[in-house]
């Protein structure tokens, strides 16, 4: 595995990932980046071409960083803009006109799915792997977006980046491992020096 | 002249009220009870040596030491806090949302009412968070995510002719009505809050929130709740406009608990007379309780 088609983040932003990622038929329905679209359950029930499907996003996020799939009993799965998946406590009919459905939880569409900053927030407390804990001159670094060196002997790929603080284990946010080094990725508007 | 004496025949202490208008606010937060507990806050401050101390009316609002900048503490990039003036924090309790429900926020950016909402609600049911500003809309959705909120749907709508259609059609058990108004009870943070202040302005912008909140007596349910707010003094823009909806709907303003100082809406204002009703409303002044100034009633739908 290598760190550039690890670190997906330009695919899939035009659409043409989703239209690669089809069987070629000219008429078969493609994603369309403006509107909410559920996820199809499963693979037998998917209609639109490289789209996730629900058992594929919950059996991702059990794989990766070992939560219960129950964690996501309550929630429905869109995608809206190429790839991107959107997390909503609960249900809408037909979305139409809405701007935003719950948060956006999980860029697909690309080799290696990765997990928002927000997302890893708000569930990566209950990961019990591919979680990296950070001493705080890393913590802090990491929040500024800056690449560290943690000791880590797991897998490559997407972590949640954690610390400690008042107590407990908090994650961050998102960090690419590769080559010995945790690089922050951190979205810009959310980077801080504390 | 200072709009502001306007009010002096309104206010207890009018040298209070005045001086109060006069004095910075402290930065304010609220936690973020999907996230966090008000204990895991303090702890964490306390860790970091950030000052603060508890407002007293509430477990999970702290006012900060001056020289802190919220943004860059550890608590609120964990979406644990949201800066949010202390007397913002009224209108959400006074509606009271359960979990489950079906909530309306008919002008929720840039969101700290939006996702105290949320919190009030576990992040469970439906909160439609409605703004017709695009940038605010933007700022609405980066807010709501990092509060790790799930359950809101962000609409881009004029409140006034809001449609349910894309919101499943089904009326709504509760309706937040935080307009915008000509934020006069906001000097202590702006203090040219009130440079472009004219009556004209206050008198025009009434007719707005007046639509607003009729449109949201409308979708809301019989039997339903909604809150109307305003961070201003101006009758015109409070006890007028509730006097409107209740001449035109089957509504009723009822009464709620509030456990900071303030005195109740009034019912003469230069030559006009309101419903008596409108004195259950609440009218919170910045020397009664060291804070902003605040208007917030509730409405009961009638069944």
């Amino acid at each position: 595995m290598t760190d550039d088609r690890l670190d997906g983040d330009g695919q899939g932003r035009d659409g043409t990932a989703a239209r690669d990622a089809g069987d070629g038929g000219t008429d078969a329905p493609t994603n369309d980046g403006q509107r909410f679209d559920r996820l199809p359950g499963t693979a037998d029930d998917r209609v639109v071409a490289g789209r996730a499907t629900r058992r594929e996003v919950v059996d991702w996020w059990v794989d990766r960083f070992g939560l219960e799939a129950a964690t996501f009993d309550s929630h429905t799965f869109w995608e809206k803009g190429a790839g991107k998946v959107w997390a909503f406590a609960g249900d809408v009919d037909s979305p139409a006109g809405v701007e935003g459905l719950g948060m956006t939880f999980l860029r697909t569409r690309q080799k290696h799915w990765k997990p928002t900053t927000n997302a890893v927030q708000r569930f990566g407390r209950a990961a019990t792997r591919n979680v990296v804990v950070l001493e705080e001159a890393d913590a802090t670094a990491f929040l500024a977006g800056e690449t560290t060196e943690p000791a880590w002997d797991g897998d490559w790929g997407y972590l949640v980046a954690a610390h400690d603080v008042a107590g407990g284990v908090e994650p961050i946010g998102v960090g690419l491992y590769v080559h010995d080094e945790l690089r922050s990725r951190m979205p810009k508007g959310r980077r801080r020096e504390p | 002249m200072d709009p502001l004496a306007r009010y002096d025949p309104l206010v207890d202490d009018p040298a209070a009220f005045h001086a109060a208008c006069d004095r910075p606010l402290p930065s304010v937060v609220r936690v973020n009870g999907l996230e966090a507990t008000p204990d895991r806050v303090r702890r964490a401050f306390d860790e970091a040596g950030v000052g603060y101390e508890p407002v007293g009316w509430h477990d999970g609002l702290f006012r900060l030491a001056d020289d802190v900048s919220p943004g860059n503490t550890w608590p609120f990039v964990h979406g644990w806090v949201y800066g949010q003036e202390e007397v913002s924090a009224v209108p959400a309790l006074a509606l009271d949302p359960e979990p489950g429900e079906r909530v309306f926020d008919s002008c929720a950016a840039p969101g700290s009412k939006t996702t105290q909402v949320a919190a009030l609600m576990d992040d469970r049911g439906l909160l439609v968070a409605n703004d017709n500003d695009l940038g605010r809309l933007s700022a609405l959705r980066a807010n709501v995510e990092r509060c790790g909120v799930t359950n809101v749907a962000v609409t881009r709508r004029d409140a006034r002719n809001f449609s349910l259609s894309p919101v499943g059609g089904e009326r709504f058990d509760r309706a937040l009505v935080d307009v915008p108004c000509s934020c006069e009870g906001t000097i202590r943070k702006n203090p040219d809050a009130l440079e472009a202040w004219s009556l004209d302005h206050v008198e025009g912008i009434a007719g707005v929130q007046t639509a607003i909140l009729g449109r949201a007596l409308e979708v809301t349910r019989a039997g339903g709740t909604v809150v109307y707010a305003t961070c201003t003094f101006a009758p015109e823009e409070n006890e007028a406009v509730l006097h409107h909806a209740l001449e035109e709907n089957d509504c009723d303003v009822v009464d709620f608990e509030l456990a900071l100082e303030h005195a109740p809406g009034v019912t003469e204002w230069r030559g006009e007379s309101y419903d008596d009703a409108v004195r259950r409303a609440k009218r919170v002044y910045p020397h009664h309780n060291d804070t902003g100034g605040f208007f917030c009633a509730k409405v009961e739908v009638g069944a």
